[in-house]
């Protein structure tokens, strides 16, 4: 599903002008951040503790078919109806054929970012179908008719008194209060009669363990468990590379995850749900729904390089520590999933000629890598992805929408260039020529994107002597 | 009936499988081998720091301790599973000063208004992990799930010896990968969220207090 183009640097501006949010932001990421070093303090246990975080994962895309097919056999013994959907709008006719099959007009909804994805509210809300959020941070974006800019904190880039004039206004009879715990208060209320009264949960998955069938969410609130519990249907909703093989990778990964998103050693709940009620039983769900979705994930997974972005446990720590989220925030990347776990995955599901500028949107200052706990090496799937946007329009199995950057002035250039290099004669006459512009052109030209790079830095000369001439006379070898 | 199924595995069967590389997978945690007093102690230290209340008692003592933590509160009764584990020592110990016992008995769908009208419930659990500081339920028939969500208080028996030093060894030593329950469970603390400017505030749409009696 393909949102409006993205109007990148316009975007950029407004929220680095937005003097509000950068200050909500800031304080913000600065926490979270320290939140995750205290809890990692000892760095040798958190290394071993990422090398195996990485390794799971790695072993999990590895067997991807295997496991896909095992997670689906075992749910079906428990008794989980498990569907397949291509695409988001697939996933959306699903979920939509189990909601009216149960004629069921409210929907209450745990924190989901696949959901997200698929823009399910919109698409329910378009049928006539309530879909309520029910993540205080999810409640209060959709109050306000926002989508999130965090993917663990959703509403991050409101303070409290945005959230108190909301709250004013928004819900009947709410009283004005800037007191979080009565803001607190006031969606407890609210939610709980929802919770009472919901005929269809849907939430996400954080790990769904191939070897006995089990969906694991991670959750503070409690409102996942209510949509999973209280209402007669339960529908998951995940992205297929969300399984793991055994339920002894789930530890681990969940010391990472709540570690790396949030600083804690653990949520205050870690729900797993293996089947729907069983006879006798008096409460959860009758049914229990389980949707995989690709929306391109296959051809991400068919590239080994690529692929390693499919590792990810969405936990935000690389949104946390990038110094081009945390000025921004999540709203101006324009895409659900924003920073750099965004940049990286964003222009692979959507096409880098929809959504390539993510990729640019980063400094390649790699501090994303050192914090993300399975390993991900973000920088090089990006600078991959930076290539991609320049390859040419026919090369097979590239990433979609490829070389959308492609210009024949740019092509000429390298290749003159390549040229250049590849033989002797003609490079010792450009260097020449350069080499004797130099004293006269004492700065590269101001103009097009080196005006603009120009602006705030002083650009540097020219060099006397080329690179090849300084080599050749410190006596290193010229392959 | 579309074909998404087919086609995602086709996909992925078309890719040619690479070698298993065998990447060393090291030891995450070692979670400290504890001693019986030390799991306790940690247990409570920890979970006291996420504003649950623990209290250690002994088999002697646990119902007197309850009765103390319900009179101390103005609860309208308290939800609990006739057939579980604890039912029998609550029924045999009760007493009209106390809140009423109300037994979790019927289908939610026959009870849920006054499921969800009631101010505390009782469970039991099936043990705990130290190096966390959480308690594991494995909800049943006899204490569903909802008995340990709606009521806004939450009161969890715990046996001493069924703590374990992380969840790691509780699934390996109780071999879960054999067979998951319909549902199982972590808990931690109350329910807590920091949406709001990330600052922590308890009690939102679980419990708002989590008392644990750890029975020793
Ligand atoms: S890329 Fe790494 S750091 Fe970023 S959300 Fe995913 S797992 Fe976390």
């Amino acid at each position: 599903m393909t949102e409006t183009v993205v109007d990148f640097p316009q975007n950029f501006k407004e929220a680095l002008n937005d003097a509000q949010l950068r200050r909500n932001l800031r304080a913000a990421m600065d926490t979270m951040g320290q939140r995750r070093r205290n809890l990692f303090a000892d760095l040798d246990a958190l290394e071993r503790l990422r090398a195996r975080g990485d390794a799971i994962r790695w072993r999990a895309l590895r067997q991807l078919p295997d496991l896909l097919e095992q997670l689906e056999k075992k749910c079906t013994e428990n008794g989980i109806q498990v569907h397949w959907a291509e695409t988001p709008a697939e996933a959306n006719q699903i979920c939509l054929g189990i909601i009216q099959r149960h004629h069921a007009s409210r929907v209450i909804k745990g924190k989901s970012m696949v959901s997200e994805e698929m823009h399910l509210n919109h698409f329910l809300d378009e049928q006539g179908i309530e879909a309520l959020e029910t993540d205080l941070g999810e409640y209060i974006i959709q109050l306000d008719h926002e989508t999130p800019s965090h993917i663990i904190v959703p509403a991050i880039h409101k303070n409290r008194d945005q959230i108190a004039r909301l709250f004013h206004e928004k819900i009947p009879n709410a009283p004005y209060t800037e007191v979080v715990e009565e803001l607190n208060a006031i969606a407890r209320k609210v939610l709980r009669e929802k919770f009472f009264a919901g005929e269809v949960g849907v939430s996400g998955v954080n790990f769904a363990v191939a070897e006995t069938g089990t969906l694991c969410l991670v959750e503070n609130e409690g409102n996942g468990r209510m949509c999973t519990t209280a209402p007669p249907v339960h529908i998951a909703v995940m992205g297929l590379e969300k399984v793991v093989e055994r339920l002894e990778d789930v530890p681990p990964l969940l010391r990472l995850l709540t570690g790396s998103a949030t600083g804690q050693l653990i949520t205050t709940y870690f729900n797993m749900i293996t089947s729907p009620r069983k006879p006798g039983e008096k409460d959860g769900p009758q049914e229990v729904h389980l949707v995989l979705l690709d929306n391109g994930r296959t051809k991400i997974w068919a590239d080994l390089e690529l692929r390693q972005t499919l590792k990810c446990i969405r936990c935000g720590a690389c949104m946390n520590h990038c110094p081009v989220y945390t000025r921004l925030g999540g709203h101006a990347y324009g895409y659900v999933y924003p920073g750099p776990i965004g940049s990286m995955l964003t222009p692979q599901l959507e096409g880098l000629d929809h959504a390539g500028a993510m990729a640019t949107a980063s400094t390649f200052c790699g501090a994303c890598e050192e914090v993300c706990p399975v390993k991900i090496p973000i920088t090089t799937v990006l600078r991959r992805l930076r290539t991609e946007s320049y390859r040419k329009a026919d090369a097979p199995d590239a990433v979609k929408g490829h070389g959308y950057k492609r210009t024949l002035a740019e092509s000429l250039t390298w290749q003159g260039w390549a040229l250049s290099n590849a033989t002797p004669w003609l490079n010792a006459l450009n260097a020449k020529v350069l080499g004797l512009a130099g004293p006269h052109l004492s700065k590269l030209p101001q103009v097009g994107l080196l005006k603009h790079w120009g602006q705030t830095r002083a650009l540097p000369p020219f060099a006397r002597k080329s690179l090849h001439a300084l080599a050749k006379e410190k006596g290193i070898a010229d392959e | 009936m579309s074909n998404a199924r087919a086609n995602i595995l086709a996909r992925l069967r078309a890719v040619a499988p690479q070698e298993p590389a065998a990447t060393p997978e090291p030891d995450f945690y070692p979670a400290a081998k504890l001693g019986h007093a030390d799991r306790i102690a940690q247990l409570k230290r920890l979970m006291e720091h996420m504003h649950a209340e623990v209290i250690v008692t002994d088999p002697q003592n646990w119902i007197a301790t309850l009765k103390d933590v319900l009179r101390a509160r103005q609860l309208n009764g308290l939800l609990y599973g006739p057939a579980g584990p604890l039912g029998a020592a609550l029924e045999a110990n009760w007493d009209g000063e106390l809140p009423p016992l109300v037994g979790y008995t019927e289908a939610v769908e026959q009870c849920k208004e006054r499921l969800f009208a009631l101010d505390a419930g009782i469970t039991s659990t099936r043990g705990a992990v130290a190096d966390v500081g959480a308690l594991i339920l494995w909800p049943d028939a006899n204490e569903p799930r909802l008995l340990s969500l709606v009521p806004a208080v939450h009161i969890a028996v715990l046996e001493a010896t069924h703590i374990h030093d992380s969840l790691a060894d509780a699934i390996a030593r109780e071999r879960w990968a054999e067979g998951m329950p319909t549902n199982a469970l972590l808990i931690s603390g109350p329910s807590k969220t920091a949406d709001i400017e990330l600052v922590l505030t308890f009690g939102v749409h679980g419990p708002k207090e989590l008392i644990v009696l750890v029975v020793d």
